[in-house]
């Protein structure tokens, strides 16, 4: 097994790692990291939990390979606040937009990767674009209220 | 999962690689399908060829003729947002589009799609309706086939050990002619299809079908050209069209799975191949 030098900023920080050729980006980030707001799911790309940021773009961290993060900035979860929560995040509280949380990291990630290309996404692009992540105790209506919240009227 | 990985920076790197380790080596585009394969034990190379940094591969741009180049390392998410594509063809837009989920689309490439060779995949059937061609290039030179001649049974191509596709053309569409990719999902949106529909159509000038080709996906052990459906159109007025569908269901070879039976397949296959129809000839 090959051994790689992996340089990426996590959430702004710079982090340089020597990884295996076979590390996934959802291990590297939750264990070399100790970044555990990215939760795994499903582990093969369907439930969303693992959602990241990847130069902006929006991918499953388990399907990664973690040497394609080289040269990257990943964003997760962590990395969305500041001092204070983003308006998304207040919407999610606001409107109910969760339960036990487990997929909250990822709604979240999902969501802000779709108001950063549409700002003002109808009911029906949100429902588009966030089918892709998989809730079970919502049902979905508090998640597409946050993002309608946040976002404004479209 | 142990390999050695290796990111050549240039195609001719790429193809030495693949020389130099043979049977033992395995390209990675997007990864979507091989990590995958890889975590459950159904491919175990020995080294991983990662094609992402060659920047030659990359890039969906108009051809001089009017037709539009797709290199093999586009992501389905950057063809479903090309202008280019969309003003070649928006049911080609439509077919990336239906794929699995942003997430996978921002991940999965054009060549990696092809070369997976999954059946039930949306690209392949609308990207054969539209008349493509793959380009392919080994150690030893290029050559291009009609992606028809690319998948030969689940999961295998036709490509040789040593061969990596490069790019997919399509040629110009002929004036008047019409496209659709209509995908029938009875379970969720981000499923593979039940059975998916591609079909472009022209009219001849006196209201007759000149020309018609419908692919069909999920259906069979690869895409599925109906073509006596179409030879059963060609030279027709689209009256005739109830009766020509018909014959899809003779020419497609579906298996009984989650997404339903054979038998509800083949029926399902004649009212979609009849819904796409009566877009085109709308």
């Amino acid at each position: 097994m090959s051994t790689h030098r992996v340089a990426f900023t996590l959430n702004g920080d710079r982090r340089e790692l020597e990884i295996a050729a076979d590390r996934l980006l959802i291990d590297v980030i939750r264990d070399d990291c100790g970044a555990t707001g990215t939760k795994l799911g499903c582990g093969v790309g369907v439930c969303g939990a693992c959602s990241v940021l990847v130069d902006g773009e929006l991918l499953s961290a388990c399907l990664l390979p973690a040497v394609f993060a080289d040269g990257r900035r990943i964003t997760t979860v962590e990395g969305l606040a500041n001092d204070e929560l983003t308006p998304l995040q207040d919407a999610f509280i606001r409107e109910g937009g969760f339960q036990c949380g487990i997929c909250t990291p990822g709604q979240l990630i999902a969501a802000t990767a779709l108001l950063a290309e549409q700002p003002r996404p109808d009911a029906e692009a949100i429902r588009s674009w966030m089918m892709g992540n998989l809730c079970r105790c919502t049902g979905y209506y508090g998640i597409v209220r946050a993002i309608q919240r946040a976002a404004g009227p479209a | 999962m142990t390999f050695d990985y290796h990111e050549p920076r240039t195609l001719a790197e790429a193809l030495a690689l693949l020389d130099r380790y043979g049977e033992d080596a395995h390209l990675m585009a997007g990864g979507t399908a091989t990590v995958l394969l890889m975590r459950q034990g159904l491919l175990r190379p020995g080294h991983v060829i990662a094609l992402r940094a060659i920047d030659e591969l990359g890039g969906i741009a108009h051809t001089p003729d009017g037709g539009l180049r797709i290199g093999a390392m586009a992501t389905h998410r950057a063809v479903e947002r090309s202008a280019d594509a969309f003003a070649y063809s928006p049911a080609l837009t439509d077919a990336f589009r239906s794929v699995a989920t942003v997430r996978i689309r921002n991940q999965a490439t054009v060549g990696g799609n092809l070369a997976h060779a999954d059946p039930a995949q949306d690209p392949p059937p609308m990207l054969s309706a539209l008349n493509a061609t793959v380009s392919v290039r080994s150690s030893r030179g290029g050559r291009s086939l009609p992606i028809e001649e690319l998948a030969v049974d689940h999961f295998t191509t036709s490509l040789a050990h040593g061969e990596i596709i490069t790019e997919v053309i399509l040629p110009p569409i002929e004036p008047g002619t019409r496209e659709t990719y209509l995908k029938f999902l009875p379970r969720t949106a981000d499923d593979y299809a039940t059975v998916s529909v591609a079909a472009t159509l022209r009219f001849a000038p006196g209201g007759t079908i000149a020309e018609t080709r419908i692919v069909l996906g999920a259906v069979g052990p690869t895409p599925i050209r109906a073509r006596r459906v179409e030879d059963a159109l060609r030279g027709q007025p689209v009256s005739r069209a109830r009766d020509a569908v018909d014959l899809v269901r003779d020419e497609i070879d579906p298996i009984d799975d989650l997404r339903g039976s054979a038998a509800y397949k083949r029926e399902m296959a004649r009212i979609w191949t009849g819904r796409a129809l009566a877009q085109v000839t709308r």
